[in-house]
């Protein structure tokens, strides 16, 4: 299983990440020689193996319904990069 | 133009229910509607760098219940999942949902359409977190967002493709509805947002068994517009196979004030979710106590209710079904019958001046006052014979808008029905002198007559007479 | 002797009796801070009038007298990727480079509560994704000992403002080895905990299943007080352990007889430094003659740790720092055209190379068609990994080896080559992925630069590694040895 800069190019739209023609051609390269390096794991036989998700066997964690204050309206937009009454702007959402 | 009998339509639908927990899913913000923009917000649901999710339990716990109200298997071990897409509504660019591990599969729930009982497939239940919402701006150049509603809980369920008309699909909807309202788990207020339905369309040429190519559709924001929007892509799907062509698979969207659907995205531009176990939850493990518990809360459903109200209760299909499509007004039916044996009476009432009244006003239930312990004593009341049925329009009007009981109205505006035989004597002794044309008419045959004197003597005591009793005095006094 | 370099419980006796106050602990360490930090490049943001107002604070506390909290008047440093309000936190990314936290983390609470006395935030690599500190957007830190040579990470400016006595401890967190390695660089102390001990809550996520928080100190007694006082189960992390927490300090008994060491060939085999060997074998001579005795034993699945490691921490962190989008915080690339424009470039431009790398990774692994060949089939043999652990402790109270297979290198000498990079980890990932505590201690020197000894336990034995690790501290006096700055 090889890579190609197309595959880098549909991993980058799902990522939101712009790459450079360069950038592309060197994670191209750098991404094959780590998959080729993860390849490793097939030569273990997993059949049968549960998966750890978790390494502690902590199960049922629960908080009660209660509300508990929210922050103010001056805090929750204290970091907006831009923002009109009260709310968070961004560009047009176009579907 | 569709023929009948040509093509067979397969619906299968996507309904989204918000649990009316009282904070959200995984922080402690409240969940109530209306608040100003953002005012419902904290670190944990603006997805700030460094914040952990933290179930609420009863947002579990309404997912289980409603699940088993609709006949589900619920899961012995269930997850959360990320569902990893960018969107400015979705604060951490994932949202925590269930991808293989639903709180609830194998489920099923009955319609009636035209008489007839159907059982339609739910494939599966899950629980989710709800997204912010989108209000465009600039002349829609700019979006705002405001995260109130994000992390409010949801449950999404999602039916088999065994829905074959639009009709079958609004009769699911309001079934699904009536369902999530006796469970108390959810208000669904479709125009709050709180009940949403995609739903997924297919035409195939009956008898054959393979299903055709299914066009998503979205934005349908009532039940009527799920039944329109059907009814529309019916149609443009038909058109298109009529002329040879084929149906693309892609999401449209539904345009209410145009009444058509539009393509949204291809099944190319679909997304790749790229989902796994959110590593911030835990495990959730349902014990058989525990499902028992929860199922100890889910009270009668409304087809348990509409089998007991015809049986038992005398009442007809029809009334049964009005009555039990809502909660509320089944309730309010059951506690008039704390107060009056006679249930078709109370159904008459309900299905006839309470509904007349609620429709014509455009009015819920709990917008008027009547309670059921006032429809049941006013019942009694007229059973007694206090007060006749004409009182009882009055006495009826008066608890809708003041919510008082029948014998406090009577009481205060003197409605008491007099029975005393003296006093109604002494009246049409003076209606029969002051009327001797209608007296020489009836004893001339003219049966006609005596409802002319027994209008006099009701409009003499103001409607309070015991007509009963007004005949048979009147006639006593008339063949003396 | 240098302030710094006295007992916790030193200067506390010296608070009492007045021959100390708080507001000279914090103006020892800011003007450490200014006479050593333009070589050493460890902090990103100081909290001067914070730090003045809470030793003022504090120092009246002395003069009222009352209950004190076990970090009383110390002064700290916290690695940037732990939220402290009001206090900027950046991950040392330029994406974050304005980002004004509206709340603490639950370790910053632990410290306030324990009176510890906030100095500023320290460098790292960006997002945590390095081993080295030269993936910080701002400037690489540096090694103490000489700053030509990289102080480890991604904890690097934790481990170096320890070593150059600028602050009395650090905390740091840790991911595949991000407090063990740089404390090992740096001839510290560092302690990754339990995963589950202590509170992610305000930990910016790298790789959720991974990452944990710890004490980056000068000697083992320290590195109990502060676990002492951060670890705990918290409501608000629902990996959280609910289990009681034991007392540590009174663990450290200098007393190791009988103690049974595994030692992995795996970790002393081909790529090591022979100093680091060395080094390692001797501190196994010393345990011997405390009375503990060792054998070699295997975590047979060690050669797959990293594969695994790269493949569940990249997945992870490519849905982690999805957030980080340009919508409610950090910095918005100007005039998109339109969303996506905005998407892309405030990422792009945000990021820096290693963290773009490990996102398309996880994207990758994670993405339709993959999913069961990476994600899932990392996730299996992470099963095996934490087997091999457990095997090993069925016969051994602590597995000892090195923190990493050689001592630190020049900075730029690995840039450029991720997998080399990824390598240097061989030792502290498959702790990580067993999610069981190690503490990396100094245990000698090869060229002049520290060698760190890891000690590894069982999950929730903190009390046997640190134990160990102080009881081989008391013959040594390898974390004696200071910089020359």
């Amino acid at each position: 299983m090889s890579i190609t800069v197309k595959d880098v190019e549909h991993v980058a739209n799902l990522a939101r990440l712009e790459l450079s023609e360069q950038e592309k051609e060197q994670f191209t390269g750098q991404l094959n020689a780590i998959l080729k390096y993860a390849e490793k794991l097939n030569e273990l036989d997993t059949d049968g193996v549960d998966p750890t998700s978790h390494v502690l066997p902590v199960t049922n964690v629960m908080r009660d319904d209660v509300v508990r204050d929210s922050v103010t309206l001056e805090t929750a937009l204290r970091n907006a990069p831009d923002e009109e009454d009260g709310q968070f702007k961004v560009p047009a959402v176009l579907e | 133009m569709l023929e009948p009998n040509k093509y067979e339509t397969v619906v299968g639908l996507e309904v989204h229910v918000e649990l009316h927990t009282k904070s959200k899913i995984f922080c402690g913000c409240s969940t109530s509607f209306g608040a100003p923009p953002n005012t419902h917000t904290c670190p944990i649901c603006l997805g700030h760098p460094g914040v952990l999710p933290v179930l609420n339990r009863q947002a579990l716990e309404f997912a289980m219940k409603a699940a088993m109200a609709l006949n589900c298997q619920i899961a012995d071990v269930s997850k959360f999942d990320r569902k990893n897409y960018f969107y400015p509504d979705s604060p951490k660019a994932y949202q925590i949902s269930q991808f293989d591990q639903p709180i609830g599969e194998h489920g099923w729930l009955d319609i009636e359409v035209n008489g007839q009982t159907k059982r339609i497939g739910i494939t599966r239940l899950h629980l989710e977190e709800d997204a912010g919402k989108l209000t465009h701006v600039d002349g829609g150049y700019a979006s705002l967002v405001d995260f109130n509603r994000v992390g409010t809980p949801l449950v999404e369920i999602v039916s088999e493709p065994d829905i074959r008309t639009p009709e079958e699909a609004k009769a699911y909807l309001e079934k699904l509805k009536a369902i999530m309202l006796y469970c108390e788990v959810s208000d669904v207020k479709m125009e709050e947002g709180s009940l949403r339905c995609d739903a997924n369309v297919s035409l195939r040429p009956f008898g054959q068994e393979k299903f055709g190519t299914r066009a998503e559709l979205k934005n349908m924001n009532s039940f009527r517009g799920v039944q329109r929007g059907l009814e529309y892509e019916q149609i443009r799907q038909a058109d298109i196979l009529d002329s040879g062509g084929i149906v693309v698979q892609e999401t449209r969207r539904w345009d209410e004030a145009q009444g058509k659907t539009f393509t949204m995205r291809s099944k190319e531009e679909a997304h790749d979710y790229r989902y796994f176990p959110d590593p911030d939850l835990v495990r959730m493990y349902i014990d058989e106590e525990w499902k028992t518990r929860v199922r100890a809360s889910i009270p009668e459903l409304p087809d348990a209710r509409k089998a007991r109200y015809t049986s038992e209760l005398g009442l007809s299909s029809y009334d049964a079904e009005v009555i039990t499509a809502s909660k509320k007004l089944a309730d309010f039916f059951e506690e008039s019958l704390g107060y009056t044996k006679d249930a078709k009476s109370v159904a008459n009432w309900i299905m006839g001046d309470l509904l007349g009244y609620l429709n014509s006003g455009n009015l819920e239930l709990a917008d008027v006052k009547i309670t059921g312990q006032g429809l049941g004593e006013m019942i009694g009341l007229m059973e007694k014979g206090t007060i006749s049925s004409k009182i009882a329009k009055t006495v009826f009007k008066e608890m809708l808008e003041s919510g008082k009981l029948p014998q406090q109205i009577v009481e205060e505006q003197g409605l008491v029905q007099i029975s005393d035989e003296g006093a109604i004597a002494a009246v049409v002794d003076t209606i029969v002198t002051a009327n001797p044309q209608s007296v020489e008419d009836f004893k001339a045959g003219k049966e006609k007559a005596i409802g002319f004197l027994v209008g006099q003597v009701m409009k003499e005591t103001k409607g309070k007479a015991n007509p009963a009793l007004v005949n048979k005095l009147l006639l006593e006094r008339l063949n003396q | 002797m240098a302030l710094f370099d006295l007992r916790l419980q030193e200067i506390h006796n010296q608070l009492t009796s007045k021959e100390l106050s708080v507001g000279e602990l914090v103006d020892a360490s800011y003007r450490r801070i200014a006479e050593t930090d333009s070589s050493i490049q460890a902090f990103l943001t100081l909290n001067e009038d914070g730090a003045r107002a809470a030793a003022a604070e504090l120092d009246k506390q002395l003069q009222d007298g009352g209950e004190r909290g076990l970090l009383f008047g110390l002064p700290a440093g916290i690695k940037d990727n732990i939220v402290t309000e009001g206090l900027l936190t950046t991950c040392a990314s330029q994406f974050l480079r304005n980002y004004d936290p509206i709340y603490n983390a639950t370790v910053v609470q632990k410290l306030s509560a324990a009176q510890s006395v906030t100095i500023g935030k320290l460098n790292m690599d960006e997002f945590a994704m390095g081993g080295s500190n030269e993936n910080s957007s701002f400037y690489p830190t540096r090694n103490p000992w000489n700053t030509d040579y990289v102080p480890g990470g991604s904890s690097g400016g934790s481990a170096a403002s320890v070593a150059a006595g600028q602050v009395y401890f650090s905390l740091g967190s840790d991911t595949g080895g991000s407090i063990r390695q740089p404390a090992a660089y740096c001839g510290i102390v560092g302690l990754k905990p339990t995963y589950g001990l202590v509170s992610r809550f305000g930990l910016v996520a790298f790789a959720s299943s991974l990452d944990q928080i710890g004490p980056l100190t000068k000697n083992v007694e320290d590195s109990a007080y502060v676990l002492q006082a951060i670890a705990g189960y918290d409501g608000m992390d629902s990996t959280s352990a609910n289990v009681e927490i034991p007392d540590y300090v009174s663990a450290l008994s200098g007393d190791v007889k009988g103690l049974r060491i595994g030692v992995p060939k795996e970790y002393l085999g081909q790529g090591i430094d022979p100093k680091v060997k060395e080094a390692v074998l001797a501190a196994l001579q010393q345990f011997e003659s405390l009375g503990a005795t060792w054998d070699e034993v295997s975590l047979p699945h060690t050669e797959y740790a990293v594969a695994t490691y790269y493949l569940l921490a990249s997945s992870e962190a490519s849905s982690n720092l999805a957030r980080f989008d340009g919508v409610r915080y950090g910095v918005r690339a100007e005039d998109p055209d339109s969303l996506i424009e905005l998407y892309r470039k405030s990422r792009s431009q945000g990021f820096g190379d290693e963290v773009k790398r490990r996102i398309m990774l996880g994207t990758y692994a994670l993405s339709s068609g993959y999913y069961d060949a990476f994600y899932l089939k990392a996730q299996k043999v992470r099963t095996l990994i934490k087997q091999d652990f457990d095997n090993v402790f069925q016969n051994y109270d602590i597995i000892v080896g090195p923190t990493a297979p050689t001592a630190a290198f020049r900075i730029g000498e690995q840039v450029g080559d991720p997998l080399t990079m990824y390598l240097n980890d061989i030792c502290t990932i498959p702790v990580s992925l067993a999610g069981v505590p190690a503490i990396s201690i100094p245990c000698g020197f090869a060229d002049g630069l520290p060698v760190g000894l890891q000690i590894i336990g069982k999950a929730f034995d903190e009390r046997t590694v640190l134990r160990a690790a102080h009881a081989f501290e008391q013959h040594t006096d390898h974390h004696k040895q200071r910089p020359q700055l």
